[in-house]
């Protein structure tokens, strides 16, 4: 990477900034959807496409990813002050996440140059969409024992089995696979191989899954014979548990390279506080009540704390007993508190707590109790929140496994 | 929303935590700590005469006084090293003395006292009351002009940490109903004016203190003008420096648990290996975590903002419950041997208690948060 000349950078900030304060559309007409994982109408799907192009176009997304495929070439801080524009002017998420987080850097890193070619700018244009083919109905947290089978067959693999949970299951072009290549190994790990997979060839078929909101966003997908071409290997064959998990170091944010932008807004302490303070009951303001202002103050704390750990990490002295410490317990302790955080904004808004999106006389139309029931999908999704404790208990104190 | 604060650290921090680490786990391993809890002076006045040559006790002394000039964020990594390793002796009462008298001290006070503090004379603070809440102004003390025009003290003070070797002692009183700040030495003290308490945590020194029969020169009252000011000061450097003890203490209970989950076995197996030990740890650490982030924030704000009220509350809340919590689950972690004095998750917990009942805890700090905040 060249360095960067401050002025360059500061030039193409300000633009960034001028940019999105002009393209971000105020009220499309409909609920945008808050994360990638929650894209359930065709609407929404469009919509977010063609706002992903677009941003991409103006050269704010893939700021940092090389020239050659589709990316812009610059230093990585010039990414990093597009998504901070972005963000500031409430742009809404980039869709493609799973190629634009985690398939993109992973193909950029471990990718054949026929592959790079092949899919670098699809990812970035939203032309391709992405999704992940990880668990299955049987195998979950327990990723290592999946059974999806993918038989070689000349230039190609023979699949044949179900993954389930598959955010954006219904729209993706591609879906990075993860299958059973030899069931016969000793380590159940050794078995499996990494795919890029074609998701429109014959005998594969996508189910859409109803979400607890009601709502459709991942499917189940199911393979009948289905081919799988050998060049879509990511990896040698046999070595897919590796890349599997590099990928999911890249989903988790604990290595970067990453496209840009953000691919969910969740409210965060501050808008429950905007509520909290519009809130009242029996005409006073419901901070006024001592329980709730102590509550209040406990999430002002802790998203106070999850912002300075992340100044902390930029302190070698200051993580130097567990420098993995906070970035491998960044997910559990992000999630958990969003999703205590949306119980407690329900509570706030006390008789209206029982009402649902649509409803007239709901708080800011259902939002709140939608944000909650839709936390669980970030302490579900990406690896449990149980699962992230093991994690944090044995690879950063050490203890171990259960 | 107010500023909430931020992470900053200088080289002199980074200088000073790494050589208080260092320093600190060589001159307090526990054992030391348990042998200076049964003595009588209870801490090693060599190690004493090292900090003073190292001199930490001058860090945010100005260097017109004999300190050299930095804050009291430089003095963090010092407690926070000291906290981890239950070090004892009056480092903190002393700084906090020190701190008295520069934000409320006349010229004549700082100038004879901060130098010989700064040089290892130990000082502290009379501030407690018994059945007050923790508002620095809650006092009932009082000092009453005499005719001479000298003060008479009474009432009584609680928690005076190493008052029996202190060389001055800061005590808050009421003058005419209005808070004031007094300096005393031990010759002002009349016999059995101390007595030594019996406090929860068993590596402190302190004492309750009479204040009545003493007469103060009307020199000794510290600038008129500056006392709120000072008892706000005193209050939130109290809190930042407890934030500091407490952290260390997390991080060094939650390693001395691992510990043990590492190497105990019950059921043919390694207890950290059971889930019901593993993921309540994981949980102290990411508080610890927290905490000390919080730490780090209320330090640089202490010194960039003066007092950095907001920060240092919400660091001493958090400290308070990650240290609770941590010392806690420690002592249930060790089964039948948590239950015993020899296991030192008694020493953390012990210690926990003590910060809470002091300054404000958890609980306190929250609400004066909320007051600020919203
Ligand atoms: C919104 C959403 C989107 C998703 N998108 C995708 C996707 O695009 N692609 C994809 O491949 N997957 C996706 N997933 C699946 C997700 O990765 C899995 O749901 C997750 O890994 C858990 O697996 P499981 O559902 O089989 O639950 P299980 O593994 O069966 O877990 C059930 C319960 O047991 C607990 N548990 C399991 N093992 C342990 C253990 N060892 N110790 C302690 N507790 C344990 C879990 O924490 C959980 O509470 C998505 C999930 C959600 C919710
Ligand atoms: C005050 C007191 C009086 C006592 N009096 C008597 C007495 O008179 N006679 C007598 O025989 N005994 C007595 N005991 C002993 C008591 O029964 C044991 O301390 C207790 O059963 C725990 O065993 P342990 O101390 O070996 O701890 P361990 O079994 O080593 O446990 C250590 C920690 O690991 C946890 N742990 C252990 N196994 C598991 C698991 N499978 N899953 C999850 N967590 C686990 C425990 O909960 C504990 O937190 C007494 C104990 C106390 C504290």
């Amino acid at each position: 990477m060249s360095t960067v000349d401050p002025k360059d950078l500061a030039d193409f900030s300000e633009q960034a900034d001028a940019w999105f304060a002009e393209n971000v559309a105020r009220d499309p007409g409909f609920m945008l959807p808050l994360t990638f994982m929650e894209v359930g109408t065709d609407t929404q799907f469009n919509f977010l496409r063609d706002w992903q192009n677009k941003v991409w176009e103006a050269g704010y997304l893939g700021a940092a990813w090389p020239k050659a495929y589709g990316g812009g070439g610059l230093p990585q801080a010039f990414q990093n002050a597009a998504t901070r524009a972005m963000r500031k002017r409430q742009g809404p998420i980039m869709l493609n996440a799973i190629g634009l987080n985690w398939a993109g850097p992973l193909l950029l890193e471990m990718g054949t140059e026929t592959q790079k070619r092949a899919h670098l700018k699809g990812i970035l244009s939203a032309e391709d969409i992405w999704c992940q083919g990880f668990s299955e109905p049987g195998h979950g947290s327990d990723l290592g024992s999946a059974q999806t089978r993918a038989v070689r067959d000349g230039d190609h693999f023979v699949v044949n089995g179900s993954k389930i949970w598959t955010t954006l299951g219904r729209y993706a072009k591609y879906m990075i696979l993860l299958a059973r290549t030899d069931p016969s190994t000793e380590r159940k790990y050794d078995g499996l191989s990494f795919f890029l997979m074609p998701m429109k060839a014959p005998g594969v078929e996508t189910v859409p899954i109803r979400k607890l909101t009601g709502e459709h966003g991942f499917t189940q997908t199911f393979f009948t014979d289905a081919k799988a071409p050998a060049d879509g290997l990511v990896g040698p064959e046999g070595g897919g548990w590796k890349v599997a998990m590099r990928t999911l170091e890249y989903e988790r944010g604990a290595r970067g390279g990453q496209a840009g932008g953000y691919v969910s807004v969740g409210a965060n302490a501050f808008d429950v506080f905007e509520l909290a303070q519009r809130t009242k009951r029996a005409g006073q303001p419901v901070l006024e009540d001592p329980l709730v202002a102590d509550e209040m103050v406990g999430f002002l704390m802790e998203i106070q704390a999850l912002t300075l750990n992340g100044q902390r990490t930029q302190v070698p002295e200051l993580i130097a007993d567990r420098p993995q410490g906070i970035p491998l317990a960044s997910k559990l302790m992000g999630t958990e508190m969003s999703r205590r955080l949306n119980d407690f904004a329900v509570r706030l808004t006390g008789v209206r707590g029982a009402y649902y999106v649509d409803e007239p006389e709901a708080a800011d139309n259902g939002l709140w109790a939608r944000n909650y029931l839709n936390a669980f999908s970030a302490t579900i999704g990406g690896g449990t929140s149980q699962i992230q404790a093991n994690i944090v208990g044995e690879h950063v104190l050490g203890l171990p496994k259960s | 929303m107010k500023d909430l604060g931020r992470i900053g650290f200088s080289e002199d921090q980074a200088t000073l935590l790494d050589v208080a680490t260092d320093f600190c786990q060589r001159r307090s391993p526990v054992a030391t700590v348990r042998r200076l809890m049964e003595a009588e002076a209870g801490h090693d006045a060599a190690v004493w005469a090292e900090l003073g040559e190292l001199g930490w006790l001058g860090v945010a002394i100005p260097e017109a006084y004999g300190g050299s000039g930095l804050g009291l964020a430089e003095v963090v990594p010092l407690v926070e090293q000291m906290g981890r390793r239950l070090m004892a002796g009056p480092f903190v009462s002393t700084t906090l003395a020190a701190q008295a008298l520069i934000a409320g001290g006349t010229e004549d006070q700082k100038r004879e006292a901060l130098p010989r503090i700064a040089a290892g004379e130990p000082a502290t603070l009379a501030l407690a009351e018994l059945d007050t809440d923790w508002e620095p102004d809650a006092i009932t003390c009082t000092a009453t002009r005499q005719a001479d025009r000298r003060l008479a003290l009474s009432g009584g003070k609680v928690l005076v940490t190493d008052a029996a070797e202190a060389r001055r002692i800061i005590a808050s009183v009421r003058i005419d109903g209005e808070p004031a700040l007094v300096l005393l030495t031990p010759e002002d003290l009349p016999a059995g004016a101390l007595r030594r308490e019996t406090v929860i945590d068993e590596t402190r020194r302190s004492f309750a203190l009479t204040l009545d029969g003493i007469v103060l020169d009307p020199d000794r009252r510290l600038d008129p003008d500056r006392t709120a000011a000072a008892l706000e000061h005193i209050h939130l450097a109290a809190n930042l420096l407890a934030a500091a003890d407490m952290v260390g203490g997390t991080q060094a209970c939650i390693d001395y648990t691992l510990d043990y989950l590492r190497t105990r076995t019950q059921f043919g197996k390694v207890i950290g290996s059971y889930q019901a030990l593993k993921h309540p740890i994981v949980d102290a650490y990411t508080r610890y975590e927290q905490a000390r982030s919080h730490l780090y924030s209320a330090a640089h704000c202490f010194n960039e903002q003066g007092t950095g009220e907001i920060a240092v509350r919400m660091a001493k809340a958090s400290a308070d419950v990650a240290y609770s919590f941590a010392a806690d689950r420690a002592i249930q972690f060790h089964g039948g041997f948590g239950f015993t004095w020899d296991c030192d998750a008694q020493l953390y917990r012990r210690r926990a208690i003590w910060h809470a009942a002091q300054f404000g805890d958890a609980a306190f700090h929250r609400k004066k948060l909320a007051r600020l905040l919203f």
